[in-house]
């Protein structure tokens, strides 16, 4: 569904990213981890259009995408959820949820506050003015509007306190069980671990590490070296 | 004579009434400078430009229509959509290319328009006064507190909240209102919502330089249309911005309001001087309250 091949990536003349290869297949859970710094947002960020590759493609249901403008990505089927949350703190709830553009009828407001119920208590409540955990919630919700096929998720436990944090893992079970393909950054790697198909590890703008779940576990090197478990 | 009686004097209100048909004119053309730069973050120097034209065009399309009535209503109809259509082509040519450029660049782009097209006024209606005949329906005056209040002023007084209105609903109400609310915070994240954020902000800016020309056709009858008339209003504008908060539409209202009102009543109070009370009511508004009156977006 998704492939990053071998991309470069630059913030002006700072080279970021190296030869940063993955997929994402359909129906999959893949986790992208790392330490602060590492690379992980700089990676979803080329994947959505924010901050192009200057080498290497992309390629998204068979097409490429590589430098393609967000908005039309988000047409395609991805959608995005930024590590620093960045609601649209002077809208309501409901506003943020409105603003989307939608490309299919699968996800209506009803079925994400269903998905997030705390959310729906507060429809009219400023965005700026929520708690860490629901501007978070807020953030997926917002992604899910646009009806997504991908979803890219840059480290949404971080900063939550460990309940939040166990909520939200079980909401990211329920849309993978909704048929979403979901990247996953995280830092926090036993969280990441309980949801994720397969993993990348990624340091310095390298990835260091691909395999299973149970191929990351059993691999003391990899942890100790670049995750710090 | 003490101070309450002076203010509720018949002169003193009278000149109250003039001063807010002024803050009409002075709001609709800074609602939309605000707009603009609130959400493109342009601080559009041609904006009093766009004011300028709205105004000749209103003589124009008044003339065309043979004056009277039909000539005045069609003028106002249509000179702000003139200068919308302007504002479109000149947003889509260069502007849309223009806004993650640093704001001193912009400035000086505007700037440059701001002399370009009043070159172009020059070219087109020459460098003499023009004067928009007012319509028969809008002569003469109405007794206020036992003054004659001319009638195009209530006209005016009406039209002000009028656009007000809209605006709210317009920023508000409707998704556009909401989206460009959004875009003006964090405009990549809006793009990554999937929106087309330049088609947006190329809506805004229309609306923005509509309002100016808004303002031009509103002000043509009761002013001599002419070169120039651009360069004191734009600076008002700005100043007005200012002390109402960037980019904050009710700073826009606010800001007018106070300066409006204290031209008019200046004048009352010591006619030679009067220009100088709004100047010294933003220095005092700006003393106390240096990022402006209201929330700015910025």
């Amino acid at each position: 569904m998704l492939s990053v091949n071998a991309i470069h990536t630059y913030y002006g003349i700072s080279h970021i990213l190296f030869d940063v290869s993955l997929t994402v297949s359909k129906g999959e859970v893949v986790g992208l981890l790392g330490r602060n710094g590492a690379g992980k947002s700089t990676t979803m960020r080329s994947i959505m259009g924010l901050t192009p590759p200057k080498q290497g493609t992309i390629t998204f249901n068979g097409q490429e995408i590589t430098g393609k403008k967000a908005y039309l990505l988000v047409r395609d089927g991805i959608a995005y959820v930024p590590d620093d949350r960045r609601v649209f703190a002077d809208l309501t709830v409901e506003d943020n949820l409105e603003i989307p553009f939608s490309r299919s009828n699968e996800w209506t407001k009803e079925r994400v506050y269903d998905l997030f119920p705390a959310l729906g208590e507060m429809k009219s409540r400023r965005a700026g003015n929520l708690s860490g955990g629901e501007q978070q919630m807020l953030t997926v919700a917002r992604a899910l509007m646009t009806g997504p096929e991908l979803l890219l998720l840059d480290e949404p436990t971080e900063g939550l306190a460990p309940l939040i944090v166990r909520d939200l893992e079980q909401q990211i079970l329920k849309l993978r069980d909704a048929g979403i393909s979901i990247l996953l950054s995280e830092q926090n790697v036993k969280s990441a671990l309980k949801l994720v198909n397969r993993v990348y590890v990624i340091d310095n703008g390298r990835i260091r590490f691909e395999g299973t779940v149970a191929e990351l576990e059993a691999n003391e090197d990899i942890k100790k070296k670049y995750l710090m478990v | 004579m003490d101070i309450i009686s002076f203010i509720c004097s018949p002169g003193v209100l009278c000149q109250v009434l003039v001063g807010l048909s002024r803050t009409v004119i002075l709001f609709i053309v800074a609602s939309g400078l605000s707009l603009i730069l609130g959400v493109l973050r342009i601080p559009n120097i041609a904006h009093g430009s766009l004011y300028m034209i709205g105004a000749f065009l209103a003589f124009s399309v008044s003339k065309a229509f043979g004056g009277g009535i039909t000539g005045y209503w069609m003028a106002i109809l249509l000179a702000p959509l003139i200068v919308a259509a302007l504002s479109f082509i000149a947003e889509r040519a260069i502007f849309c290319r223009l806004y993650e450029r640093e704001h001193i660049m912009l400035f000086l782009l505007t700037f440059a328009f701001a002399l370009i097209f009043g070159d172009l006024v020059k070219l087109v209606w020459g460098a003499e006064y023009r004067t928009v005949s007012m319509p028969r329906f809008f002569q003469g005056s109405i007794p206020i507190f036992g003054l004659p209040f001319p009638i195009y002023n209530f006209f005016l007084l009406f039209m002000g909240p009028l656009v007000a209105i809209m605006l709210w609903v317009i920023v508000n109400k409707t998704k556009m209102g909401k989206i460009s609310r959004a875009a003006a915070v964090d405009r990549e994240m809006v793009g990554a919502v999937g929106i087309n954020v330049s088609m947006v902000f190329a809506t805004v800016f229309v609306i923005g330089c509509y309002l100016a020309g808004l303002g031009g056709a509103l002000v043509a009858p009761i002013v001599n249309v002419t070169l120039g008339m651009d360069h004191t209003l734009i600076i008002e504008a700005f100043l007005i911005v200012i002390m109402g908060g960037l980019g904050n539409i009710w700073g826009a209202l606010l800001g007018a309001l106070i300066f409006g009102v204290t031209q008019s009543l200046g004048i009352l109070i010591w006619p030679q001087f009067g220009i100088i009370f709004p100047y010294a009511a933003v220095i005092v508004v700006l003393s106390f309250r240096p990022t402006g009156l209201l929330r700015s977006t910025w």
